[in-house]
């Protein structure tokens, strides 16, 4: 359980978060939506322990990430950032091996290459693990990034973005896998969404943010509705079913 | 692959040594055996030192284009020399015993540039350019600085500072280079142990202290690290700017690998295997000792201007 209260930031003399006090419970995916600079990725962050809060405090299943050693929070919590930066003649298997380092600190032992090929097999990339990342394409590279968010083993993972790059079956393949996941209870999954049908179509739970606070949070199904999706994005919308799943269009 | 690599590197650069002390040897043998002796370690320690600093620093700012040379370390090293003999005056700077003023260069060099490399990376780490620029503009400015206080010098005093201006491997102390050499061999075994976590810290500070690396620790140990290296080469022959992207560059070619523990000795073998390789080129064949400085500024600043004219950022 990812506990949150009364969490502020701010960089410099502008506030991003204001005062955000929630709950996130285990198992499941729990999709953050917003507007741009509504300060999903900010939370995340936060929750991750990298940007430290003006002021609040977070729990992660009781750990404060914060003030717990480096490697006891990088063994609870995962964070695949967006767009990360490129390391040349990285090769993808080599980079999902990054995701073990909490666990080995630089002696990787033979169940972190199992750790490996699993997180390989399950993104796919099995066929690309020798390539180089920047002979990848960026829909290609996002999955080797977030193979490794998973080879990291962590109870929580944390997604900004992850469907930047790509394509509509990969995107399908990835929020699939993601959920399937997250339903063994192994998992807790909070990722950031742009799509709100992905949202809509995956999500178990969905956090609304706007203006640094939550304008709304509950199941998928209740909380999808035109009124509350117009109160955040400032613009109508319009609810439709389509073989019993929602999907929302804009207006 | 890339560890062989840097086996064959290693046995170049035994065999280079061999014929760099062996080359013509004349009687007396024992004095110019010795004399040799000092020479090639001095140019084994400055290149090992600059090639494993330079990949230190390159991987800390997150930046291949980068040196301790060029966001302003050379220049405080002449500002340091020009204060020196601007306080004591040429006579009194040259009467300093040499191991005592090595100390001394040593001590001041890697504080002043532990400082330095500290203040533009805590402040700027996460912008590059701006960090670039304002180690250059620090540059500029200890520069002016060494230069205003050279025009109040009387000319016998300038030319002392004008000496210390260049590398120079002419007359090397066996004590200075022995405490060199001691100093950059703990530093070297020093950063070969992080080097799983330099790797990590190669991904980016983001993604590493997501992984759970102390980002900040590293860094700072990195940066004392490099100015031990850094300081303990200067101090014992001057200056070099661009040997040290000379070398990183190289490395990362030929091992075409990201990691630390091939990278850093490559490095310090090619630094190494360069100084050698052309102070026995310039000094024994073509008989001009002193052409390799300047030589390796050439060679070096050309590669500068080829990276960044072709830089391609993907």
């Amino acid at each position: 359980m990812i506990e949150i209260s009364d969490l502020s930031y701010a960089v410099g003399q502008t506030p991003i978060l204001h005062g955000i006090t929630t709950t996130l419970e285990r198992g499941g995916i729990t999709a953050l939506i917003g507007p741009n600079g509504a300060g999903k990725s900010t939370l995340l962050h936060c929750l991750a322990g990298l940007e430290r809060p003006a002021s609040g405090r977070v729990r992660i299943d009781g750990l404060d990430p914060f003030t717990a050693p480096h490697r006891q929070r990088a063994r609870a919590v995962a964070l695949l950032q967006q767009s990360p930066a490129l390391v040349s003649r990285l090769k993808v298997r080599e980079l999902v091996g990054f995701g073990r380092w909490p666990h080995h600190q630089g002696r990787p032992g033979p169940e972190d290459r199992a750790q490996i090929d699993r997180a390989l097999t399950a993104f796919a990339l099995t066929e690309l693990q020798d390539r180089a990342l920047d002979t990848l394409s960026g829909g290609q590279r996002q999955r080797a990034f977030i193979a490794m968010t998973y080879a990291q083993d962590t109870p929580w993972m944390l997604l900004d973005e992850p469907l930047n790059a790509l394509d509509p079956r990969h995107a399908r393949d990835l929020m699939a896998r993601l959920h399937g996941l997250s339903r063994d209870g192994a998992r807790s999954i909070v990722i950031v969404l742009h799509d709100i049908n992905a949202a809509a179509g995956w999500a178990d739970h969905i956090v609304a943010m706007k203006d640094g606070r939550i304008l709304a949070q509950d199941h998928s199904a209740a909380l999808l509705t035109p009124e509350v999706l117009r109160d955040l994005y400032d613009t109508p919308f319009e609810l439709l079913q389509h073989k019993g799943r929602p999907v929302v269009v804009a207006r | 692959m890339a560890e062989r690599r840097v086996l064959w590197l290693a046995l170049a650069l035994l065999a280079l040594s061999a014929a760099f002390l062996a080359w013509h040897l004349r009687a007396p043998m024992g004095f110019i055996l010795g004399l040799r002796a000092a020479k090639l370690g001095a140019l084994i320690c400055v290149g090992a030192a600059t090639g494993a600093a330079t990949i230190l620093f390159q991987t800390v700012a997150a930046n291949r284009l980068l040196t301790p040379g060029l966001v302003g370390f050379d220049a405080l090293f002449i500002l340091m020399q020009t204060l020196l003999v601007l306080i004591l005056g040429g006579v009194g700077a040259a009467q300093i015993p040499g191991g005592l003023r090595f100390a001394f260069e040593v001590l001041a060099l890697g504080l002043a540039s532990a400082a330095l490399f500290g203040l533009l990376l805590r402040r700027d780490a996460r912008d590059v350019t701006r960090m670039i620029l304002t180690g250059i503009i620090l540059g500029v400015l200890l520069r002016g600085l060494s230069e205003m206080v050279q025009r109040l010098m009387d000319p016998s005093d300038y030319a002392v500072v004008q000496q210390a201006m260049f590398a120079s491997f002419g007359r090397i102390d066996p004590q200075q280079l022995a405490v060199a050499a001691v100093v950059l061999l703990a530093a070297l075994a020093a950063a070969l142990r992080m080097a799983p976590a330099l790797d990590v810290a190669g991904l980016g500070r983001g993604t590493a202290r997501g992984l759970g690396l102390d980002h900040d620790r590293l860094v700072l140990v990195a940066l004392l690290l490099m100015a031990a290296m850094v300081s303990v080469s200067t101090a014992l022959v001057g200056p070099i700017t661009f040997l040290g992207l000379l070398t990183a560059s190289l490395a990362r070619q030929l091992t075409g690998t990201h990691r630390h523990a091939v990278l850093l000795p490559a490095a310090a073998l090619l630094g190494a295997l360069i100084l050698v390789a052309g102070q026995f080129v310039f000094e024994r064949l073509l008989g001009s000792p002193s052409a390799l400085a300047v030589i390796v500024e050439l060679f070096g600043g050309l590669l500068f201007l080829a990276l960044v004219l072709k830089r391609r950022r993907p």
